[in-house]
This record gives C-alpha cells, structure tokens and sequence, in this order.
C-alpha cells in the first residue's frame, strides 16, 4: 500500500497525539496520604462494599468477614491477600502506592462462581482509563483521517 | 499479495495425507471423551474438575486468543465432535470405501441453510452460559449433547450438517476466520468451471466430496469452509492452495446476509455482558445469571436478548441511516445494515480477546492443578496438583486490554471506511457506534 504526503502527514501527527496521550503526566488531584478503614462483607459470590476508592499513597486496611463460607481477598496488582473463616474477621493493611483501578478477587475456592467473586479497588484518579479512551478516540479520529475516503461518497 | 504454502511440498504432502489429521483427531476425540466423563464423575467443584477447567479456559484461550485469530477454522480442522457420525456416515475412518455405504443423506432443507439456527444454539448457550461455565456435569451434558446431536445428523443427513448449521462454536469461527491470515482457495476458477465431475465437491476414490457442502471453486471467504483438506486431495488439477495473506483480506467484500450480521450483534453483544456480569463487581448480576429458572434469571435473559437482538442492533440501524441521509443514498437499508456490520467483525473479536486475556490469564493457575487431579479426588499424577491459584500478568493486563481493544476500533474504522465505499454510502456514524460501544468495553473491563 503506497501512502500519499497526506497519509504520512496523518501517521505522524497520530503517533505523536498517540504518545502524548500515553505519557504525558494528567493533572490529577493528589490528597495527603491518610488511613483508610473498610469493613468487606464477602458471601457467595460478592464482596459488599465492591468498590474501594481510595488516594494514593493511603494506608489501606480492609477488614474481611466472612458470613458464609471460607472467602479470601486478593488484590491484583499488589499481591497482596488475606482469607477468613466464617464468622471470623481478618485485616489486611497496604500501603496504596499504585494508582489506577485493581480487581479484588477471592483466592479460596468458594463455590460455583468462585472464578468471578471479583470487586474493584480504584486508587487516585484511573488515569489508565482516560488514557484509553483518549486513545480510542484519536484512533477513530485519526482512522476517518487516515484510510482514504472514498471518492463516490460525498463529503459531510 | 499472497503467498501459497502448499507449493512447498513438504506442506502439501502433510496436508494430504490423512494419519497426521486423523493422529490430531483421536487425541481430541480422547481429550474430549476424558472432559465428558471428569465432568459427570468429577468433583462438582468447577475451577477443580478438568472438564470445565480444560474445556472453559484451556481450549477457550487456545481458541480465540490463537486459533481463530491467527488459523481461522484451524479448529475445525481437528475438532472431535463431529467424527463419530462421520465415521459412520462415510463407513469409513480414512480413505473412501469402495462400497458406499447405505445412508439417509438427506438434505438440508433449503430455508435452514443459513446461520439462524447457530445464531440460536449459540443464544442458547450463551443464556446459560454461568452455570454451563462453572458447573462440570453442566459442561459435560453440553458436550455430550453437541457429540450425539452431531451424530445423529451425520446419520440422517449429508456431509457436516451439524458443523455448517447447527453448531454454537462454528458459527463464530466462521465470522471470525475472515480476519486470519491463512485461506483455501483455488488458483484458477477457470480451471475448476472445465473440471469434470467436481471431484471436490462430488468425492472420488482420493477423497470425500466437501464435507462442508462448498465448491471451492466458488470460494471468496473463510466463512464456510472448514479447512478438512478433502478438496486437497480430491482435485485432481492440483488447483487448490492454502495461502498466507494479509489479515481481514476477507472483510473487504461485506457480508449482503442478515444472519450473519447478527452474529456479529450477538458475539459484540454477549462480549460486553459478559465483561460486565463475569467480571464486573456486581454481585447481584451474577447471582441473577447463574440463578436459572428464577425471577431474577429471566429478568436478566430478558435484558440479554433485549441488549444483542433490540438495543445494539437498533443504535446501529440508525447509524446507518444517517450514513444513508448523509450520502443521499438509495440502496435498501437491509444491505447496507449488513454491509456495514462486517465492520463488527474485527471489533467483536478484540472484545473476545480482551475479555478472555483477563479470564484466562487469572484462572490459568487453574490448568496445572486440574491436570495433575482431573477428577479432584486428590490424585497428583504429574506433582502440579498441591499447586496454589496465582493470575499471572496482572499488572499487564490492563494495558494489554487496552491495546487489544483500541487495535480492533482502529481495525474496525478500516472496515468501515472499505464498505462505505463499497456501498457508496457514508461510514461515519458506523465509525461513531464502534467508537461509543469500545468506551463502554473500555469502562467495563478497566
């Protein structure tokens, strides 16, 4: 496929929104780190609450009880993880340096829906999740721009 | 540009010689008999019996994080199920007997040859798709069924009747093998239109008439052929090739039929279900879909039907009229509805994928305990069954989806931009709905 001067032009002005998307530093608003307590109620198949929104850098306990069956907690993304019998209540405390938006899921086989016991942790603002939708729309943007249009249809 | 693999003959001879397919075919065929019977006398606990461990995220990330992607209908080329019956249909396990055995061979009546039917049986399943997931007698009465269903139409009907219309996985692969880089066709049609007796399609004593019931002389896309290489060693102009090509060369000729554009509103849609009910922190979705036969389960197969069959494909009608406003075009908005949703295809598979990167790569731990302890009787036939549940890649998952998903919007504003011209009609607002139903995909999944 030959490119025209134009094409070209669009492919360089794509990678460079591209990466100005992807690396360049978003002005999120950063709170003093502070400790953060949660109570999670896990039971077949769902923690409650289901999503933990913290700050970054905040000291994180999340106190886990159990109220039927064996559960565990563990955070994608820090590794760390924690596992209460019924009835009992167990903490887990980390420090929430990474931002963006982690699953908690139960690590003790639960039950049928044990795979998809799953809640969200989101730490400071998902920048992550801007980032992409920044980059779907420079890449439907750009696409329009890039591929040539076709000559039989006229122009909006 | 094209670049045919089958000129080497090392290639070709393996392609044409039956034991290497039927040697694949009897290790699927144990595989899949061994996942029936872990499934029924296993452990009930599904992320511990093989059957659903294997079946739902072994062969599920094989099939379309490689095998559909990068082969097409590679898996049908060794898929198990529909061997029995054809073993019995054709009264033979490799060449062609010399007496042709006495057998109903019906025909598919003509208003079913189309994928409405799959379209259904993958519905079917899809509705049902929690507890089939997870429970491993569920997911062994599914496979069993799927094996005598297919037996049972081998015995009353031609060819793989049950591949080419009734079978939930086939439907998809098909859709999605237009995007893999691998085809069969003919090098000269000219050839195939002089060929007497259409050996291919009519079967000789080299071979069996297309089990798939296509004459490859006519062949433009994957969709519908099954890559068995029958047509390989029948045709006896040496007229058939497997080729390299560049990926999604078949998406540059939309799809005219509403059935298969359905198939890409039902693979789109149950992708993002899927997303938000398996993987989202909802506990009351899940509960809901896993509850069959409650309140609660038909308000949620309500809300799926409504989603694939009424709101998707809804927003894309209107798409498509705007684009058909915009154009001032005077082509019937049934074709270019299904023109247009041939740009869902490329789109719907990066959904698949990104939705079962995050399934797989956290349950794949899963794959090693199951396979030292297929029943979970507490057996440790390889050392790995004392192994602890770990996901792997997580802090790369993300990023990783996001890729995925961004590359197939970008991929699927090409196939826009190729059938608007085609259609001669504005692909735009097409553009618009792929973009909007990625943010929601983006949101459900990071």
């Amino acid at each position: 496929m030959k490119l025209s001067r134009e094409q070209c032009f669009y492919i360089i002005l794509a990678g460079l929104a591209g990466a100005l998307i992807v690396f360049a530093p978003l002005p999120v608003r950063v709170a003093p780190p502070s400790q953060r307590t949660f109570r999670v109620e896990a039971s077949q198949f769902a923690y409650s609450p289901a999503v933990l929104t913290v700050n970054a850098g905040d000291t994180v306990t999340i106190e886990l009880v159990s109220t039927d069956v064996v559960h565990g907690l563990y955070v994608d993304g820090y590794g760390a993880s924690v596992t209460a019998d019924p009835g009992q209540t167990v903490s887990l405390t980390f420090i929430a340096n990474e931002p963006g938006s982690f699953r908690f899921r139960c690590n003790v086989t639960c039950g049928a829906l044990h795979p998809f016991m799953i809640g969200k942790l989101q730490v400071g603002t998902n920048t992550l999740l801007w980032r992409a939708v920044g980059l779907a729309l420079l890449a439907a943007f750009s696409g329009v721009a890039l591929f040539p249009r076709p000559a039989t249809v006229k122009a909006v | 540009m094209r670049s045919e693999l089958t000129r080497f003959s090392v290639v070709k001879s393996l392609l044409k010689n039956r034991w290497p397919q039927l040697f694949g075919f009897i290790v699927m065929l144990a595989g899949f008999l061994y996942a029936i019977m872990t499934g029924f006398i296993g452990t009930p606990v599904g992320n511990n019996n093989f059957s659903t461990v294997f079946v739902w995220i072994a062969w599920w990330a094989i099939l379309i994080l490689v095998a559909v992607p990068f082969f097409g209908r590679g898996w049908c080329a060794v898929c198990p199920i529909p061997l029995p019956g054809e073993w019995i249909q054709r009264g033979a396990i490799l060449e062609p007997p010399s007496r042709k055995p006495r057998r109903l061979n019906l025909r598919w009546p003509n208003k079913l040859r189309n994928i409405w039917l799959q379209n259904l049986t993958f519905t079917l399943v899809a509705l049902f798709s929690t507890v089939i997931l997870t429970t491993p007698k569920v997911t062994a009465v599914v496979l069993a069924a799927m094996l005598f269903l297919a037996v049972g139409m081998s015995i009353v009907f031609e060819r793989r009747t049950f591949c080419r219309y009734l079978c939930p996985v086939s439907g998809f692969i098909g859709l999605y093998a237009q995007t893999a880089p691998v085809e069969l066709r003919v090098k000269d049609k000219q050839v195939c239109i002089t060929c007497k007796g259409k050996p291919c399609y009519n079967g000789s004593a080299a071979g069996y008439g297309c089990p798939w019931d296509v004459f490859p002389g006519g062949l433009t896309k994957n969709t519908y052929c099954g890559l068995c290489m029958e047509c390989l060693r029948t045709c006896p102009n040496d007229n058939i090739a497997i080729n390299l090509r560049p990926f999604a060369a078949d998406l540059g000729q939309p799809s005219r039929k509403l059935d298969e554009a359905f198939k890409a509103f039902i693979m789109l849609g149950a992708a993002m279900v899927y997303a938000g009910v398996l993987l989202g922190p909802w506990g009351e979705l899940k509960s809901a879909a896993y509850s069959v036969g409650t309140v609660a389960w038909f308000g949620y197969v309500m809300a799926f039907l409504a989603f694939i069959f009424g709101l998707l494909p809804a927003l894309f009608w209107l798409a498509v009229k705007l684009g058909q406003v915009l154009s001032k075009s005077n082509v019937p908005a049934r074709h270019v509805f299904a023109a247009f949703a041939t740009a869902l295809v490329p789109l719907g598979l990066m959904f698949w994928v990104a939705f079962s990167l995050s399934f797989v790569l956290t349950n794949a731990s899963y794959i090693f305990i199951a396979f030292s302890d297929p029943f979970g009787w507490g057996w440790n036939l390889f050392g790995t069954a004392a192994l602890t549940w770990q996901p792997y890649l997580t802090t790369a998952l993300v990023p990783l989806q996001t890729l995925v998903l961004v590359g197939g919007l970008l991929w699927s504003v090409r196939t826009a931009q190729k059938v608007g011209r085609e259609v001669k009609i504005q692909p735009v607002p097409v553009i618009v709905f792929s973009m909007l139903v990625t943010l929601v995909m983006l949101g459900l999944l990071l």
